[in-house]
């Protein structure tokens, strides 16, 4: 298979790349959504004996951050942030089980839910993907969660954190209903909730009880991050 | 007067005379309606002028584009009064409002002021996959939603943006059969079920009479 160069009109055979020109490439082919390609060049560096686990944060986590860099910037739009976003499902399909099989650092646990009336799952399901791409193993309880949903996957995964998120201004005060529910159950402080969605901000995150209001995905894997590694050092200190 | 929606979704619509005490300042999708309201009653004591109807893809904008207004048009009227409604902002316009000193509608979206803020919050739990569109939205569905989502270059992705909702409600403002039909081909391209629910002008005529 081939990739068009716009720029040049080259086509570029991704099999005869050498590994240094073919993962910037395949950041490339990310960014243009190209999933085919993606594909291709995830199966090109497993047949190179690369490791899953470098596959992913290397060609896959390292494309997928240039493209929320530009989306952040006011570059690139959602519907190309969605094609990107598909290509690296994609390569993440093939990669799943072999990190399964091979082991990858795991850096925490993570619930995750679109709110009670609501169904818009897109951000959501960005933050999923990036949360798995970055080493986290993520539970998505879907659209739709009323607060028991929320309160029993906590009880029955035990994660680190707990993700809620929202898009419509009518919606996202039943994130304080599910904070106000961990809070009188006594198991508010045993997690970290972060909160995500365009009517939020961190005003409103503050208000609500949560530790922390992400305004994209990116944004919510470094604060899973940072939260999660301070967890660990209160509970190791 | 002939409003083009294109350029009430694009510049707004700036028709601030200065001969009303009043200003309305509102989203360019509510222009027609308000004017309509405006003959009706003849509130000859309001001017109207409209910001851009398509800061509502980037709600964020909306808080400071109506500061921006008001501060302009401020010295000429007694009152000023901002016709929208929360629009996405998460409580920011409403509070930028009250740091202003400017009134603004009560609700969530157009759609619910016109249906009528009680009657939409009270089905909003059993309604809430579906996707809505006024008279303007109708008319202007490229502008604000085929292609701002991109589908008019990728389809492909149309149910990852609309997989989870089951009907299209149009909520109608006037009786046009021809809008209907449009409506009806848009609930089709997004693979939706198709309602019409009459609304009139709903919240926005008794807010807008009780501004003296």
């Amino acid at each position: 298979m081939v990739t068009n160069m716009s720029d040049e009109d080259e086509e570029i055979i991704l099999s005869e790349l050498p590994d240094e020109d073919l993962v910037p490439q395949m950041h490339d082919d990310l960014y243009d959504g190209l999933k085919d390609e993606v594909v291709e060049g995830v199966n090109i560096l497993l047949e190179r004996g690369w490791t899953p686990y470098r596959i992913l944060t290397e060609a896959l986590v390292g494309g997928m951050k240039i493209v929320g860099e530009d989306f952040r910037d006011g570059i690139l739009f959602v519907p190309e942030v969605l094609l990107a976003a598909n290509s690296m499902k994609a390569g993440m399909s093939i990669l799943k089980p072999l990190l399964v099989e091979t082991g990858a650092p795991r850096v925490g646990k993570m619930v995750i839910g679109t709110v009670k009336g609501d169904i818009h799952d897109i951000g959501k399901n960005l933050v999923s993907m990036m949360m798995e791409g970055a080493g986290f193993e993520v539970v998505d309880l879907g659209i739709n969660n009323p607060v028991e949903n929320y309160l029993e996957a906590l009880d029955t995964e035990q994660p680190d954190i707990l993700g809620m998120s929202a898009l419509l201004t009518t919606t996202m005060p039943y994130m304080k209903v599910v904070i106000d529910a961990m809070v009188e159950k006594g198991v508010r402080d045993d997690y970290i909730v972060l909160v995500g969605g365009a009517p939020l901000n961190e005003e409103f995150g503050r208000a609500i009880g949560a530790d922390a209001y992400c305004r994209d995905a990116a944004v919510a894997v470094e604060t899973a991050k940072t939260l999660v590694g301070r967890k660990h050092n209160q509970m190791h200190a | 007067m002939q409003i083009d929606d294109d350029r009430l979704t694009e510049h707004g619509l700036d028709a601030a005379a200065g001969q009303g005490r009043v200003l309305l300042l509102a989203c360019g999708a509510l222009a027609h309606e308000i004017l309509a309201l405006k003959r009706a009653n003849g509130w000859a004591h309001m001017d109207l002028t409209c910001l851009p109807a398509n800061l509502h893809l980037y709600p964020e904008k909306i808080p400071a584009a109506v500061e921006a207004a008001v501060e302009k048009h401020r010295a000429a009227y007694a009152q000023i009064f901002v016709v929208y409604a929360d629009c996405g902002t998460g409580g920011l316009l409403q509070a930028k409002c009250a740091e202003l000193g400017v009134g603004m509608l009560e609700g969530p979206h157009c759609y619910s002021f016109f249906e009528g803020n009680a009657t939409f919050a009270a089905h909003a739990e059993e309604e809430f996959s579906a996707f809505y569109l006024t008279d303007f939205l109708v008319k202007q569905f490229d502008a604000f939603v085929w292609k701002p989502m991109g589908l008019d270059r990728h389809p492909e992705l149309r149910d990852m943006y609309f997989g989870n909702y089951t009907k299209l409600v149009y909520l109608a403002q006037t009786e046009d059969p021809a809008l209907d039909a449009r409506a009806r081909d848009c609930a089709g391209r997004l693979g939706l079920a198709y309602e019409r629910r009459f609304t009139g002008y709903g919240d926005l005529a008794a807010e807008l009479a009780r501004i003296g």
